[in-house]
């Protein structure tokens, strides 16, 4: 069983210039792998730096110290010191991110919203708006709004349309930031499902899930950040 | 392979006006299909940086390069005036804020478009027009305001308008300068949309100068912070403006708007 | 001489010797670059700005005591134009002048080029307004000069596209662009483009002088003058439906002449030299007379 994630010794704190130099700890020494095939929960309580460990293996946060290492292209790239280009490559081909939030952009309809990932890696359009339309029927979005851009949509329906995007492609690494938090049982169901079909597809997951009903259906193991929490209130 | 080469390599670009410093030392790769937003506030240098590369303006010291359609990078002070104002008309384009700036406002939309063509060479006034219509289409604008004067056209038109006449010749490298800037914001998410989808379509590479941090959001993969002449953040777009790491950087994102 | 005593005469043909090497070097320079507009130091002329200075200095630097001048105006040897300056030749040059294309060795002309083939030997001296044929498209000098420099003319299509964009054709009618010996693209003055044809590849040289613009471009003997156009719509020329009136030619350009105040008009030629050979040689038009 291959390892494409391996985290190590991952530090992470906030200097915020504009309140006097105020420096903000959030992880120190983060240490854990993911292997091809399961699905790891990160735990522990609210702010203790579950997303933010996220968002540094995405690339949208800057580590202080340690490694990120991406099985990508054939070898291992380390996300921390890997040029733009080479993160946007490594986003395109291997690493997958369903955000808690929809970024809308005007006047892109859902559809495209869905399938713009597998264009991007050289899918023909056609092919990528089927792969899409599929997903979001499943994922029981009416096909009503498939044509309208989701800025207006629900709650719900955006993050419908995200977890589509963040699904529709093959990506070997897969990033979940409450991917359910604001679905119905049913959705939530199918969800779980998606996630159980990719972990035997061999995709390796890393979530963050507060429902514990689909935490429980859904996770291997569980990473308890509160153990790499470099603030001392969240560590005591 | 080109496509692992980078198309524009710029190296300790300097310059002053008198004692000021417009831009200083600054170095940055672009590579094809890249998306770069230059960011900072007014005066910060970013449009001094701009013409600079694009060599509107002579820097003092530092060097442009770039890689021509056979492979080889080529530096523009090298150049002969002719090779690179024939650049700068074939393989560049150049979107102005201002699209008075861009457009001959005086003759046609069509003519407007078929400039370039016109100026390498093309001679058959039925190609030239279909041509133009063609780009007009998929710049949005009504194809038969072909023969209309962009005088007549209303300002997002005349920025598509000119986003057209720029790309008839299927450019590599497009410089923008705020080319969203004064325009009504409908009418600026009309021209992000259609910006984003001819950036990746035609696999432009593009050098993005904006004060606007959701438009360089938007369209841009790399982003560098300028002020007071200097680079002083670089980075992935989504880095940089999720984790600002300097000091003015972070005031930058503060003060965005939330709608 | 009827010199009155006590006052200075002028120079053989007005022109200080000085004034005419530097003309002569602009004309010089002008015939080795085919198109290129020379600068040159241009002098006040006893005559205003507009009616032919920029002609009537060169034709100075280059006339000699054995030519014989003509001068025409719009074709006409006898509009007001044409006479003052043939009389002024006559007066500071003491030279022979005629009307006859073909026996002048040196033609000035505003606004046409005669009918009569020109011959090797011949100089024709074209009096030109505006010489930048970029001028309307792009007002700066500098720019112009660079685009000549760099042979960027992709503007000059642009204006042709607007024209028949416009009207379905290209409507320039005179002053039409041209291209010199395949690099650069001149003014040929307002003559109509009736006669663009005639400068391509003429035996005679060809001169054109602009006084108040200070400029000199020259088309050297048997060079090529191409008209531009676009390969679908083709340069063409003026085609009159009607015979000359005085001497039936179909093959000239027609001037249109008012007769009366009912309406009453007729086509004549516009080279009046031309015409009356004609008449002399037993043409006759539906309103001439026999010669």
């Amino acid at each position: 069983m291959s390892t494409p994630l391996v985290v190590s010794e991952v530090r992470k704190s906030f200097t915020m210039h504009l309140r006097g130099g105020l420096v903000l700890p959030v992880v120190d020494n983060v240490s854990f792998s993911l292997k091809a095939g399961e699905c790891a929960v990160l735990g522990g309580p609210s702010g203790v730096g579950k997303s933010s460990i996220l968002k540094m293996l995405y690339g949208n946060y800057a580590i202080d110290a340690g490694q990120i290492l991406i099985e990508h292209a054939g070898g291992f790239v380390d996300l921390a010191t890997a040029s733009p280009r080479a993160v946007i490559d490594i986003r395109r081909a291997t690493l997958g991110y369903v955000s808690q939030f929809l970024r809308t952009l005007p006047r892109v309809a859902a559809i495209d919203v869905v399938a713009e990932p597998l264009i991007a890696r050289g899918e023909a359009a056609e092919t990528a708006r089927d792969k899409a339309a599929e997903l979001l029927s499943r994922l029981n979005l009416p096909e009503a709004l498939w044509r309208l851009p989701p800025a207006t949509f629900s709650g719900g329906e955006q993050q419908r349309v995200n977890i589509a995007r963040g699904f529709i492609t093959d990506h070997r690494i897969l990033l979940l930031d409450e991917p359910t938090a604001s679905l119905d049982a049913v959705n939530r169901a199918v969800v779980v499902e998606m996630i159980e079909a990719r972990k035997q597809a061999g995709t390796a997951l890393l979530g963050i899930f507060h429902d514990d009903d689909v935490r429980a259906r859904v996770a291997d193991r569980i990473i308890d950040v509160s153990a790499f929490s470099a603030r001392k209130d969240a560590a005591a | 392979m080109t496509a692992e080469q980078p198309l524009l390599k710029v190296s300790n670009l300097s310059r002053f006006y008198g004692g000021r410093i417009g831009c200083l030392d600054v170095s940055f790769d672009l590579w094809p299909g890249e998306v770069l937003a230059i960011v900072g506030e007014s005066g910060s240098g970013k449009t001094t940086l701009l013409n600079c590369v694009s060599s509107r303006l002579q820097a003092q010291a530092g060097r442009v390069e770039y890689r021509m359609r056979d492979g080889r990078l080529r530096a523009l002070s090298d150049m002969g005036e002719a090779e690179r104002r024939f650049l700068m008309r074939t393989d560049w384009g150049f979107v102005h804020q201002n699209p008075a700036d861009g457009l001959r406002m005086t003759v046609s939309a069509g003519a407007n478009v078929g400039e370039r063509l016109m100026a390498v060479g093309a001679r058959h006034y039925g190609h030239i027009r279909e041509t133009a219509v063609d780009w007009l289409q998929r710049v949005e604008i009504n194809t038969d305001r072909v023969d209309d004067p962009p005088r007549a056209f209303s300002g997002g038109m005349r920025q598509r308008l000119q986003i057209a006449r720029n790309l008839v010749t299927a450019p590599r490298l497009v410089f923008m300068d705020e080319p969203t800037g004064g325009l009504d914001v409908s009418v600026q998410a009309r021209l992000l949309d259609l910006l984003r989808g001819l950036v990746s379509d035609l696999g432009l590479a593009v050098i993005l100068v904006t004060h606007d941090l959701a438009v360089a959001r938007l369209l841009s993969h790399r982003m560098m912070v300028m002020k007071d002449g200097r680079v002083i953040e670089a980075g992935l777009t989504d880095r940089v403006l999720d984790d600002p790491r300097e000091p003015y950087t972070q005031l930058l994102v503060s003060s965005i708007l939330q709608v | 001489m009827s010199a009155i005593e006590g006052i200075a005469r002028t120079n053989f043909a007005y022109l200080d010797e000085q004034t005419k090497r530097m003309i002569r070097r602009a004309i010089l320079k002008a015939i080795a670059i085919p198109g290129y507009q020379v600068p040159f130091a241009s002098r006040e002329m006893p005559m205003p700005y507009g009616w032919g200075t920029g002609g009537v200095q060169v034709t100075a630097a280059i006339i000699g005591p054995e030519d014989r001048l003509k001068v025409i105006d719009q074709g006409a040897d006898d509009t007001t134009n044409a006479v003052s300056i043939r009389a002024f030749f006559e007066k500071v040059a003491n030279v022979a002048v005629t009307t006859h294309t073909r026996d002048a060795t040196i033609i000035q002309t505003r606004h046409r080029i005669p009918e009569a083939p020109l011959s090797e030997g011949q100089v024709l001296v074209y009096q030109v307004p505006i010489p930048e044929p970029l001028r309307f498209l792009e007002p700066r000098e500098t720019e112009t000069r660079m685009m000549h420099a760099l042979e960027e003319y992709g503007l000059m299509h642009v204006k042709l596209y607007e024209d028949i964009a416009r009207n379905g054709h290209i409507a320039t009618t005179y002053a039409y662009p041209v291209q010199v010996a395949g690099r650069y693209v001149m003014d040929p003055s307002p003559i109509p483009k009736f006669d663009n044809p005639k400068m391509d590849r003429s035996p005679a040289l060809q001169l054109f002088g602009a006084g108040r613009e200070k400029r000199i471009y020259a088309v050297p003997p048997f060079t090529e003058v191409k008209s531009l156009d676009f390969e679908d719509h083709p340069f063409t020329i003026q085609r009159f439906d009607k015979p000359c009136a005085l001497c039936g030619s179909t093959h000239s350009y027609l001037d249109e002449v008012v007769l009366d105040d009912r309406g009453g008009r007729m086509f004549v030629c516009s080279d009046t030299d031309f015409c009356e050979e004609r008449r002399e040689a037993g043409h006759v038009g539906p309103l001439g007379v026999p010669a």
